[in-house]
């Protein structure tokens, strides 16, 4: 079982924002499910005595969640009151900085880990720049613009991060009693 | 507003107020991680409070979700959750009551049950996480395998056809028939919203990848697609529908208006002398 068989970027779909309340308040969204799953998948490693993967875990909620007091502080100053309702359209099943539940593995390394975070990036990266290429309000594409340059900064920052990690060594998920004898 | 009412208004609960302090143990990955997340903001969104909540199951790995919630649960007999529910709801109409369980749970053990609680249709939701395998025990084939899995417990697969529990469900006469994946929460949670909103027996087949003992199943994520087709209360439209399709259509496929089975109280059942007397030999 490898953690790098991760989801694939999805296609390029149409994603047009109408206006900068629909903008921000995917924004929202997005970074506020990084920063909950991020939480989620610390407890679960936690759980599963990984503390190096749940420490790195518990990190990246940590700093989504200053990406989630960013985006509110953006719609304070915008005065924007009205956000519309959760109805949100991703290009994949989940928001795109969502980690997929089944990419875990309770043997994971903490550089596996920031792998995923690394992709999670890449999507939102790639989310706000579709949204530039289908929008039609300038606001929203300036808006956009910005954020897809926040998440390339992000990119930037995981990549050096992972630097300060040693590659996965083979026999990563070795386990003397493992969960499945059949395997 | 004054001071008394200030003092009795309840801020809205959250997700995190349907959890319990007891962490889940399910292997990473898995999806009933997921579900769990699901159905806590689920009964959230519909501004439930736990006190009015039951969450009933048997055995299993998915079965452990009433102790990961602080609603009223009940972690029953294998197979057995659907008669507990039936019996909470006949007796405490007033309770928003949900089964969880899997697969061997509902569709092997519980096989009958499941059958006449769809036939009875008495207002619950039936939540089941369906992986198409016994993870708690290790791996071994349950009714919705298919049949050529081929295992160390199964050399050459089981060779049986699987059970087919969405059209099993509509034929027995469920009220509301859904199909949802784990991975896809934002979806699930409109269907499980839908399902307990709907009067009526309500199931929800939800595809939750045992990450351990099936991880083929981890592509169940490309293959999944929304249902190409609107909701129908047609049951015949429903049944060729899902007997039709590959097992990877999501949506709520059927959606009826039978009248949800429950006892009309008479008043002098409701006083135990009375009682006594009615069923003294």
């Amino acid at each position: 079982m490898s953690t790098h068989q991760v989801k694939d970027l999805p296609p390029q779909l149409a994603m047009e924002m109408h206006n900068i309340a629909e903008l921000l308040a995917h924004a929202l969204a997005l970074e506020e499910e990084a920063s909950e799953r991020y939480a989620e998948l610390a407890e679960i490693m936690q759980a599963h005595n990984n503390p190096d993967a749940a420490e790195l875990f518990t990190r990246m909620a940590g700093v989504e969640q200053l990406h989630v007091d960013g985006i509110r502080q953006q719609i304070r100053q915008r005065k924007l009151t009205d956000l519309p309702s959760a109805q949100y359209r991703w290009l994949g099943l989940e928001g795109p900085e969502t980690t997929d539940h089944a990419d875990l593995h309770y043997l994971m390394t903490p550089r596996q880990a920031l792998m995923l975070a690394l992709l999670n990036e890449q999507r939102a990266h790639d989310f706000y720049n579709d949204i530039c290429r289908h929008s039609s309000d300038p606001e929203v594409i300036e808006l956009a613009r910005e954020l897809a340059a926040e998440e390339r900064e992000h990119v930037a920052w995981v990549e050096l991060w992972l630097g300060r990690f040693p590659p996965t060594e083979d026999g990563w998920d070795h386990d003397d009693d493992p969960p499945n004898l059949q395997a | 507003m004054n001071d008394t009412a200030e003092v009795l208004e309840c801020p809205a609960l959250k997700p995190a107020d349907f959890k319990s302090k007891v962490k889940p143990i399910w292997c990473p990955g898995c999806g009933d991680y997921a579900v769990l997340m699901v159905i806590t903001k689920a009964l959230a969104a519909l501004e439930l409070k736990p006190e009015n909540v039951a969450i009933l199951s048997g055995i299993g790995c998915s079965s452990r979700i009433p102790a990961y919630s602080s609603c009223y649960g009940f972690h029953g007999v294998h197979g057995r959750s659907l008669p507990a529910a039936t019996g909470l709801k006949v007796a405490r109409p007033d309770l928003t009551v949900l089964c969880t369980g899997g697969d061997g749970d509902g569709f092997s053990i519980g096989g009958n049950h499941f059958l006449h609680a769809c036939r009875r249709n008495v207002d619950i939701t039936y939540i089941v996480m369906d992986n198409q395998v016994y993870g708690m025990t290790k791996g071994q084939a349950s009714p919705t395998t298919d049949p050529d899995w081929d295992s160390v417990l199964t050399p050459g697969g089981t060779g049986i056809r699987p059970f087919q529990p969405l059209v099993i469900a509509l034929a027995s006469g469920a009220n509301f028939v859904a199909r949802a994946f784990s991975g896809d929460t934002h979806g699930t949670m409109d269907m499980i919203i839908a399902a307990i909103k709907h009067p009526g027996f309500s199931f929800v087949q939800i595809l939750s990848p045992c990450v351990t003992f099936r991880p083929d199943q981890k592509e169940w994520r490309h293959m999944v697609r929304t249902a190409p087709v609107p909701t129908t209360d047609d049951p015949a439209r429903a049944a060729r529908r899902i007997m039709t399709d590959d097992g990877f259509n999501l949506g709520i496929l059927y959606q009826g208006d039978r009248p949800p089975y429950q006892i009309s109280y008479r008043d002098h059942v409701e006083d135990p002398a009375s009682m006594g007397e009615e069923f003294r030999i």
